[in-house]
């Protein structure tokens, strides 16, 4: 149903047309905006009463007149959605842009996504290995996990993200991610870096991309992520895929949501992004998980660039509110030559306890993991005092942890682009590692896993 | 004007109609889905109403219905073991009747009202009841006797009273004034339930969390303020209070957090047993989930609703415990709704009232002489989630200066593993000192002077700290090495507390004592020793020492501990021979 063109704009400010005397509009309806040379635009309606609509408009406002026409078209944003959409390269409005046809449609979804009720959820207990010690060892990924990347700009994250996509597999098993790619307002080079990785290893007939680039209209990045989600939930719950979704950057698409507010003359939040932005960010990030009685699953990998590298800024920190856990990337690091360059101080993995352990990855796995990260914390601490003190200062222990803080980052962490490690190649490595530290320090280490695992017990 | 008028405005959660009769906090429903909703605000004519479902799709010119009813909790046998939403509508009933995703325009009753409870009378006819009294009892699970109460306002001469079996719904007991009750009752969620009068607490609430009990205790009937940044454990912490706090029942609102975060606690708490009383957690636990991506109206009702329905159990004489994780996200939605009505904004965008809301919250806290003469109470905790761990925020200072406990999660020590990451040194709690003669008459005459004398010795670590930091601890004269040592034992081996751990996460309060009691027993062993010519690295070193450490992992310590500590006393005393 479209209704009639209206010729009614009052008012054009930012990204919002504002006009009146229209038919009744229906909050959150699509709209199409006909410019007098021709060019059509989309929107939303953003605020619906007898006498006023205001309308966020897609690609900008730009050449919006009062000339312009205004239809509503009757309903809500949907997508179109069909498992031919795996292997599609579509735009940031869900229009195809790899030159392939239309998508035919199964069903229509609405984007906006309901809730998943809580209480028909299912708790997520499968350890996904990622052939990244970091990770694997010290913020397991499970899958129907949200656990972001916490990055900044001219670091590593998308190779990080990308080896991640290639290598994730579950324990033992050969089933297959799908992987739901969203760009918003990268530029066309880490595009193109993430396109031709997908394409070189064969990933990309079992992907979907939803593509809003730096040039792209920026307000459309409110709806691209939406639509990546709902394209990733008609996979994993009504066709059964394993999807990984993985959006980047999420800082631009908070920033466009700051542009919305401000052209509303929103009372601003902290560092002027709406004071919605918690929930709203919670609408994406809530749409992972697993559902009960059904196989597929939604496992999402969000990137964002800290602004000044900072955590506290408003996007890492409503994200690390909402999200499971954090991955965060280390510019110290990057630039001692380490990759994967993953600061596991600050990171977490809100849900590591429910997936690691004898039935999963290996029963020493915790006992491991916490002392490989205590050690290293207390390396890491020393470097402050030796700079201060110097190293003759310290006692045999703390010489040790010293030392061992440096072989953490040079022998466990470092890892080349395409070295996939399982998850007991891991956890030997550590053992190996551990070794140079005199037992007697390594007091989070079971007695019973010492004697199994130490290498001087294994000779 | 009459019950109906039409749709003005949408803008998100927030409708304007027009030519409807309406009065403040009436519930309507709008539209032709007929979403639920409440009047927040009258202009003139428009009547502002925030709605508890989503509003896409929603148009000018649809129908609003006035119920003319204000929002209300159903209160009755079944409450207990359910889970609900914002607005009291159970999650499994959702789920029949949605599927798993939570669309909207579905009704629900908050339990079943054709489920047969068996009533037994507490009074007779001829007797005169007044509100609140208990005319009968329904036993609702193992633990729990749901006492069915004369609603607040009634009175009169009972007429006649039923026995046996029924539903909520039906009549059982008639006034001689023609009242007519049943087992269910309704009351207005923004609105306090009345009690006679309020005591001051001098009760405990037992947590069996080490750091709580001991040093920062919370009284029943208090309120505690839990503020961290992410990652720092609130949501752990009040997980385990909902978990092992000696209340009879729990209330717990998950407002504005995860689904998985409900998910798991639905998954575990059927099969965790109450220590306090042995039967399953469910039984006395009743749950309010709405999830950051849930409708954020009915975000900012959960919280009333949660705490409405924890006054009405304190009323039957009940110590209910209640949890809100997080407060900041009810405070949130409050501000979202206040800047769509355009409000003048206060701090940091929140509205002006923000602070008197808050208060007025936890203020429904308290330790209470009910209705019936009983004695009942409601302990609130409230997580906080301040941006970026920064505590000078409107949410956390609100909070801060109406709770008489903080509980202050630190970001530092959750890195370093430490939990529960409270922060020993700026947390508080200003109830110890009507307390402390519960603890003397109960575990130990000394209870709060070994309690002194504990965070005293962690004051002094800190002060040594930044010494060491300068100097390295070598430096240190001997005895101040000593004091670190004993302090590392109080943050390593009584302070820590593995929430998950299967016998470590809760630690009996007698148990909590003779743990402290050890620790000044290795302190006043080693001081000796050393006075003897002992030498500290071979004192700190005793097996015993470290065997007494690590038996708190193990069940049945407290039948030991005491072995234990007299054998690290006298390895102790023998490293002075060793000289
Ligand atoms: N008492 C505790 N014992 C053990 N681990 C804890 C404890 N408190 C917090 N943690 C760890 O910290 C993580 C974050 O805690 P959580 O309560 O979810 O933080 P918040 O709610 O403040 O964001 C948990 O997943 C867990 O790994
Ligand atoms: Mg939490």
């Amino acid at each position: 149903m479209t209704g009639k063109e209206y010729r009614t704009i009052t008012d054009v400010k930012g990204p919002l047309v504002f006009l009146n005397k229209t038919e009744p509009v229906a909050f959150g309806e699509i709209v199409t905006l006909r410019l007098s040379n021709g060019t059509i635009k989309n929107g939303q309606v953003l605020d619906t009463s007898d006498d006023l609509v205001i309308v966020q408009v897609f690609e900008g406002t730009a050449k919006i007149d009062r000339e312009s026409g205004v239809t509503f078209m009757g309903d809500v944003f949907k997508l179109p959605v069909s498992t031919d959409l795996v292997g599609r390269i579509l735009d940031g409005a869900g229009r195809p842009r790899d030159g392939g046809p239309e998508i035919v449609a199964d069903e229509k979804a609405d984007i906006i996504g309901a809730a998943i009720n809580p209480y028909s959820r299912q708790s997520p207990n499968d350890f996904i290995q990622t052939g990244v010690s970091a990770i694997d060892l010290c913020t397991s990924l499970v899958r129907g996990q949200k656990l972001p990347i916490f990055s900044a700009s001219g670091l590593p994250h998308n190779d990080i993200a990308l080896q991640i996509a290639r290598q994730a597999k579950l324990k033992d098993s050969d089933e297959e991610f799908i992987v739901v790619f969203c760009a918003m307002g990268i530029t066309a080079e880490e595009y193109n870096f993430f396109r031709s990785d997908l394409e070189r290893t064969g990933a990309l007939e079992n992907a979907v991309l939803f593509v809003n680039l730096a040039d792209d209209p920026a307000v459309e990045r409110i709806i691209t992520p939406r639509l990546a989600l709902t394209a990733a939930e008609y996979l994993a719950f009504e066709k059964d895929y394993h999807v990984l979704v993985i959006y980047t950057d999420m800082t631009n698409y908070c920033d466009a949501l700051r542009q919305i507010g401000a052209a509303r003359e929103e009372v601003p939040g902290r560092r002027g992004y709406p004071g919605y932005m918690y929930t709203d960010l919670a609408m994406l990030y809530e749409r992972a998980g697993i559902i009960k009685n059904k196989k597929g699953s939604i496992t999402q990998f969000p990137i964002l660039t800290m602004p000044g590298d900072d955590i506290t800024h408003p996007i890492p920190d409503l994200s690390g509110y909402i999200t499971e856990g954090q991955i965060v990337i280390s510019r110290e690091l990057h630039q001692q030559g380490i990759y994967p360059p993953i600061n596991v101080l600050p990171s977490l993995s809100r849900l590591m306890g429910s997936c690691i352990g004898e039935k999963t990855t290996r029963e020493d796995h915790k006992s491991v993991s916490d002392q490989m990260y205590a050690a290293y914390a207390q390396g890491r601490e020393l470097r402050g005092l030796v700079a201060i003190v110097g190293e003759d200062a310290l006692n045999e222990r703390d010489k040790q942890l010293l030392d061992f803080s440096g072989v953490f980052e040079d022998k466990f962490l470092r890892q080349t682009r395409d070295e996939d490690r399982s998850i007991e190649e891991t956890l030997d490595l550590c053992w190996t590692l551990m070794s140079a530290i005199d037992t007697k320090y390594l007091v989070r280490l079971d007695q019973k896993w010492i004697d199994k695992y130490h290498p001087d017990n294994r000779a | 004007m009459n019950n109906e008028g039409v749709i003005y405005r949408i803008s998100g959660p927030v409708v304007t109609a027009t030519g409807m009769n309406a009065a403040m906090y009436d519930v309507v429903r709008v539209g032709h889905e007929g979403l639920m909703g409440e009047v927040i605000e009258l202009h003139g004519e428009k009547a502002v109403i925030q709605v508890y479902e989503d509003t896409s799709g929603i148009r000018p010119g649809e129908p609003v219905l006035n119920t003319q009813e204000t929002l209300s909790v159903s209160l009755g046998p079944g409450l207990l073991t359910q889970i609900y939403d914002g607005i009291q509508r159970p999650l499994p009933t959702l789920e029949e009747e949605m599927g798993v995703f939570i669309t909207r325009g579905v009704d629900a009753d908050a339990f079943d009202l054709e489920k047969i409870w068996t009533f037994e009378p507490q009074v007779a006819v001829g007797d005169e009841v007044v509100a609140g009294q208990v005319i009968g009892h329904v036993q609702e699970t193992e633990t729990i006797v749901h006492k069915i109460m004369v609603p607040p306002s009634v009175s009169g001469v009972v007429k006649s009273i039923e026995s046996g079996d029924f539903n909520v719904t039906q009549t059982i007991c008639v006034l001689d004034n023609g009242t007519e009750m049943q087992m269910m009752q309704k009351w207005p969620v923004r609105t306090p339930r009345p009690f006679q009068q309020k005591y001051a607490p001098e009760t405990p609430l037992i947590t069996g969390m080490r750091i709580l009990d001991f040093l920062f205790p919370l009284a029943k009937g208090g309120a505690a303020g839990i503020p961290g940044p992410f990652g720092s454990g609130k949501t752990v912490t009040q997980q385990s209070l909902a978990k092992y706090s000696d209340a009879q029942l729990v209330v717990y609102i998950g407002c504005g957090e995860r689904g998985n975060e409900m998910t798991e606690v639905l998954d575990e708490f059927p099969h965790l047993i109450d220590p306090n009383t042995g039967k399953p957690l469910m039984e006395r636990t009743v749950m309010i989930a709405n999830t950051s991506n849930m409708p954020v109206a009915a975000r900012e009702a959960s919280v009333y609703t949660g705490i409405t329905i924890a006054e009405y159990f304190r009323d039957m004489g009940y110590d209910v415990a209640l949890m809100a994780d997080s407060t900041s996200r009810w405070a949130e939605a409050m501000r979202e709704i206040s800047s769509r009505l355009e409000e003048m904004p206060g701090e940091e965008g929140y509205p002006a009232y923000l602070s008197s809301r808050i208060a007025e919250f936890y203020e429904r806290a308290g330790r209470v002489e009910t209705l019936n003469g009983d004695d009942g109470s409601v302990t609130v905790i409230g997580a906080v989630s301040p941006p970026g761990g920064d505590i000078s925020e409107p949410v956390s200072q609100g909070t801060l200066r109406i709770v008489k406990v903080f509980w202050g999660l630190d970001a530092g020590l959750a890195r370093q593993r430490h939990f529960p990451a409270i922060n020993w040194l700026n947390s508080y709690s200003l109830y110890p000192q009507s307390l402390d003669q519960w603890f003397r008459d109960n575990i130990s005459q000394d209870f709060p002077e070994v309690r002194t004398q504990i965070s005293g010795l962690l004051q002094i670590e800190s002060e040594l700290q930044e010494i060491v930091q300068l100097v390295g601890s070598d430096a240190l004269p001997t005895d101040q090495q000593l004091t670190l040592e004993v302090a590392r034992m109080i943050r390593e081996y009584f302070l820590q507390q593995n929430g998950f751990h299967d016998v470590d996460a809760y630690c009996d309060i007698h148990l909590q004592y003779q743990m402290a009691k050890a620790i000044l027993s290795f302190q006043d062993a080693a001081k000796s020793a050393m006075a003897g010519g002992a030498v500290l690295n071979d004192v700190v070193n005793v097996p015993a020492r470290s065997d007494l450490m690590r038996g708190r992992f193990e069940k049945g310590y407290i039948d030991i501990i005491a072995d234990m500590v007299k054998k690290m006393t006298d390895e102790i005393a023998e490293t002075v021979e060793e000289n």
